[in-house]
């Protein structure tokens, strides 16, 4: 009960600022980081819950992107469409790479997410009704009262998105499917010798993740009001969905969002204020640090801080 | 789209080159990758590293192939280096390595990059020799020196690590290492300094073959990232722990590669690595030869 | 024998060049104490993931209570009744001695958390572990990991149990706690194939006793036979 409350009152506040005057430049950061929170959540549950490392978070936010674009050219889509398309293009490249490769080893899994990243940049460089190698500007539509401007809308609508996701997550946690696949994640042989379906579970959490990654890319073309294949297919979305739950804390829901709200705040302050690479280098080097240092994450080490003083 | 047997025989001489040269980038990650089981996705990132070290030592006078031999020594330390923090980090903990592994070399691929990027920019590099800019004429067709240079190389690099791990003691214990641990430490050999010694012949190969790369075409830093297709494609076709199979799998994915250059552009030749990759994981995982 | 629990009908596998079983033929009674013995790398831990599930056999049928589970992945085979313990333990080490324990309460019987609680203590109880049920399993000392192993097997409500060299490296005291547990499981009318090199192990508790070298049953009879015949004390002592 008290996370219902707690997610009513973060909606609240996310659509009170979004219609205050408070300046434009928060929602323009703002919805990156949100949709941080659904990246590296949806990569948390097929990395964080089962243990199998996604690098090719990019294929599956870059095609939500691009099937949007094919929607709004084609079809006029409004976004809710785009979203919902975005999300099932996405599981379906979840069901078809999993079935491909989750009866194999984690690394083949990893190496084949970043075959599919760099495939699907491959056929949208070569496809010119998206624009090709150079990309396709777009047209916003008006936007819809009460809302001041489009990207104050986009920042509310990635707010809820960031809702579903992290509550996908923590029902996925809580329940016996949770319990099944961290069987998988500690001892994948043990868990199919226990009951535990593995491939179906694996297949499960990948097409869950995708659905939720091709969401997110969905309105990002909106947003920037542009689409190229280079930045939407980049295997930098993959590293930042990958470090933000290695940094938060990977067995619980709220890693994910704590490592996308703090490294993702760090990215946009280091991006504007020094240079772009500049913050991959931050987000590799923290990446190392933590995964070395602290293995459990901000969560891990905020636990052992609670054991040490309630001696 | 032109077809033609003669464009057709130039792009499969071409591949076999292309593949040779490719099989010798693919050998240091077929030794960490397919022999010792580390998930070394920084390894073409090492690599590149190399080529840009061997820019620097080229700068100074000496010629491409000697500055990546010279190079050897110092990366094989480096890679005696890597290897035993990961060991001391996450192999020796046991409890998900794997993940964290992953994620480990996944980030310090990206330091590399970057950290290439901002002590060299983004702008390509070159070197400068003899055999790069000229070709070799035969009849009709043109072979560029350098690539000719690049296939040597490779060959001896293959040959000479073929030998190695078969002929000398080291070697086969490297071989042994990889399929029987336990056997092996009854014998009273420290597996781990085995591994250890293996991973650092890895990398020392990897500053050659970062020579190689820059000699058969510039570099800029992002490149390692289409270079973890080809070299992971190569050593996953092969069959992990195969080194003959290194070459054999180099050479289909150079002429795959030359063909559909041939034939559909550059644009298209960057998917044929990682296409290539998906189609062994998904029909035969274990390779050509694969133990 | 009645109608066998287990049949295992000349199941062969080979790992590339290398053959592991041979045409392997085999029955096991309901409610029998079987053993399994054998030199290293003799294809007994191979025969036992065939008939779990982990490896796919490639001659041969497997038929377990009438049904042929050939091409059953392993986690159908255990909600079928075929559980096993692992060699080398396998604990979620994430997880508590409890927690590890509901993974099978719920996905082979599937019965909700509070009820796979109390048949968990229940379980922990009889093998003496139920101090450590809110132990990290990462925290558990040999002797309580092979108890583990067990006992995780013993929540799958199995009627078929495999247990792989349970009381390896174990000392004295230690074999005889787990061998009573085995005793007791068999008592409830769980049929169980022990594999194990502790030979006073093996003979106090089989009934029947198989022998396998080099992938293939050199010898099958009585606990005393076995020990008595020159092929097996040739397969253990070395030609």
């Amino acid at each position: 009960m008290k996370y219902w409350i707690s997610v009513a009152v973060f909606l609240i506040l996310a659509l009170a600022a979004a219609l205050s005057g408070v300046n434009e430049y928060v929602f323009y950061a703002g919805y990156i980081v949100l949709t941080f929170v659904v990246l590296s959540t949806a990569w948390n549950i097929l990395g964080g819950y089962a243990g199998y490392v996604n690098f090719g978070t990019g294929a599956f936010f870059g095609l939500g992107s691009y099937s949007a674009v094919v929607l709004f050219k084609a079809l006029e889509a409004p976004l809710i469409v785009q979203i919902i398309a975005g999300a099932a293009i996405g599981a379906a490249l979840g069901f078809a790479v999993g079935i491909m490769t989750l009866r194999l080893r984690g690394i083949f899994f990893a190496i084949a997410t970043v075959a599919i990243l760099f495939i699907m940049e491959t056929l949208m460089v070569n496809w010119r009704y998206v624009g090709g190698a150079t990309g396709l500007q777009l047209l916003r539509p008006e936007v819809m009262a009460p809302f001041g401007s489009y990207t104050r809308m986009l920042f509310v609508v990635m707010a809820l998105l960031a809702v579903i996701a992290v509550s996908v997550a923590r029902y996925i946690q809580v329940g016996w499917i949770g319990r099944g696949l961290r069987a998988i994640r500690d001892s994948e042989e043990a868990a199919e010798c226990s009951g535990v379906p593995t491939l179906r579970l694996k297949l499960f959490a990948c097409v869950v993740s995708g659905a939720l990654m091709g969401a997110a890319g969905a309105p990002m073309p909106m947003y920037l009001s542009f689409i190229e294949p280079a930045s939407s297919f980049s295997l930098n979305w993959g590293v930042s969905a990958l470090a933000m739950p290695m940094i938060g804390g990977t067995g619980h829901w709220i890693g994910p969002v704590i490592g996308a709200l703090l490294l993702g705040s760090i990215q946009q302050i280091v991006t504007v204020t020094i240079s772009n690479e500049i913050n991959v280098l931050v987000v590799g080097v923290l990446l190392v640090l933590f995964v070395v240092l602290a293995p459990d994450g901000v969560v891990g080490l905020f636990r052992k801080w609670a054991r040490r003083s309630s001696r | 789209m032109i077809f033609s047997f003669d464009l057709l025989f130039e792009a499969v001489l071409f591949g076999v080159l292309l593949g040779c040269f490719y099989a010798a980038v693919s050998i240091g990650l077929s030794v960490s990758f397919g022999l010792l089981d580390v998930p070394h996705v920084a390894h073409p990132a090492l690599m590149i590293f190399g080529s840009y070290c061997t820019f620097i030592v080229t700068g100074w006078g000496l010629d491409p192939i000697l500055a990546g031999v010279v190079l050897m020594p110092a990366f094989f330390v480096l890679g005696v280096l890597i290897y035993r923090f990961y060991y001391e980090t996450f192999e020796r903990r046991g409890t998900e390595a794997g993940v964290r592994g992953l994620a480990f070399f996944f980030g310090l691929a990206f330091i590399i990059e970057v950290g290439l990027i901002l002590g060299f920019g983004v702008d390509q590099r070159t070197v400068q020799a003899a055999y790069i800019g000229s070709s070799l004429s035969i009849g009709d067709y043109r072979i560029p020196y350098r690539m000719l240079v690049a296939f040597g190389v490779a060959l001896l690099l293959t040959f000479c690590l073929s030998i190695y791990l078969s002929k000398t003691f080291t070697g086969r214990a490297i071989k042994a290492v990889a399929q029987d641990e336990p056997a092996l430490r009854l014998m009273g050999a420290n597996p781990v300094r085995i591994k250890q010694w293996a991973f650092g012949i890895a990398t020392g190969v990897s500053a050659l073959a970062g020579a190689m790369v820059i000699i058969v075409g510039p570099v800029e830093p992002a490149m390692d990232r289409l270079y973890i297709g080809r070299t992971f494609c190569v050593v996953v076709l092969a069959g992990l722990g195969s080194m003959t199979g290194t070459l054999a799998a180099g050479l289909i994915l150079g002429i795959a590669e030359s063909i559909v250059l041939m034939m559909l552009g550059a644009s298209w030749a960057p998917a044929v690595a990682f296409g290539l990759l998906l189609v062994v994981l998904g029909i035969r995982p274990q390779g050509l030869f694969g133990r | 024998m009645g109608a066998p629990l287990l049949q295992v009908k000349a199941v062969s596998k080979h790992f590339g060049g290398f053959t592991a079983l041979s045409s392997v033929s085999l029955d096991i009674a309901p409610g029998e104490r079987f053993g399994l013995i054998g030199p290293n790398g003799s294809g007994k831990t191979t025969l036992i993931n065939c008939i779990s599930g982990s490896l796919r056999n490639e001659g041969g049928q497997i038929v377990f209570e009438g049904k042929e589970i050939s091409r059953l992945p392993a986690y159908r085979r255990t909600r079928l009744g075929i559980a096993r313990s692992f060699q080398l333990p396998r604990p979620f080490h994430t997880m508590t001695v409890l927690e590890n324990l509901l993974v099978p309460s719920a996905y082979v019987t599937h019965l909700r958390d509070s009820e796979g609680e109390v048949k968990a203590m229940e379980i922990l109880r009889s093998i003496r572990l139920a101090d450590k049920a809110h132990a990290l399993a990462s925290q558990l000392s040999q002797v309580e990991l092979r108890k583990l192993e067990l006992a995780r097997a013993m929540a799958a409500e199995p009627r078929l149990l495999i247990s792989d060299e349970a009381m390896a490296g174990l000392a004295g005291a230690e074999v005889d706690e787990v061998l009573q547990i085995l005793f007791d499981l068999n008592a409830r009318g769980i049929t169980i194939i022990m594999i194990e090199h502790i030979m006073q192990a093996v003979m106090r508790f089989s009934q029947r006793v198989v022998c396998l070298d080099a992938g293939r049953i050199i010898c099958e009879g009585t606990p005393q036979a076995i020990v008595g015949n020159p092929d097996v004390q040739r397969a253990y002592l070395g030609a």
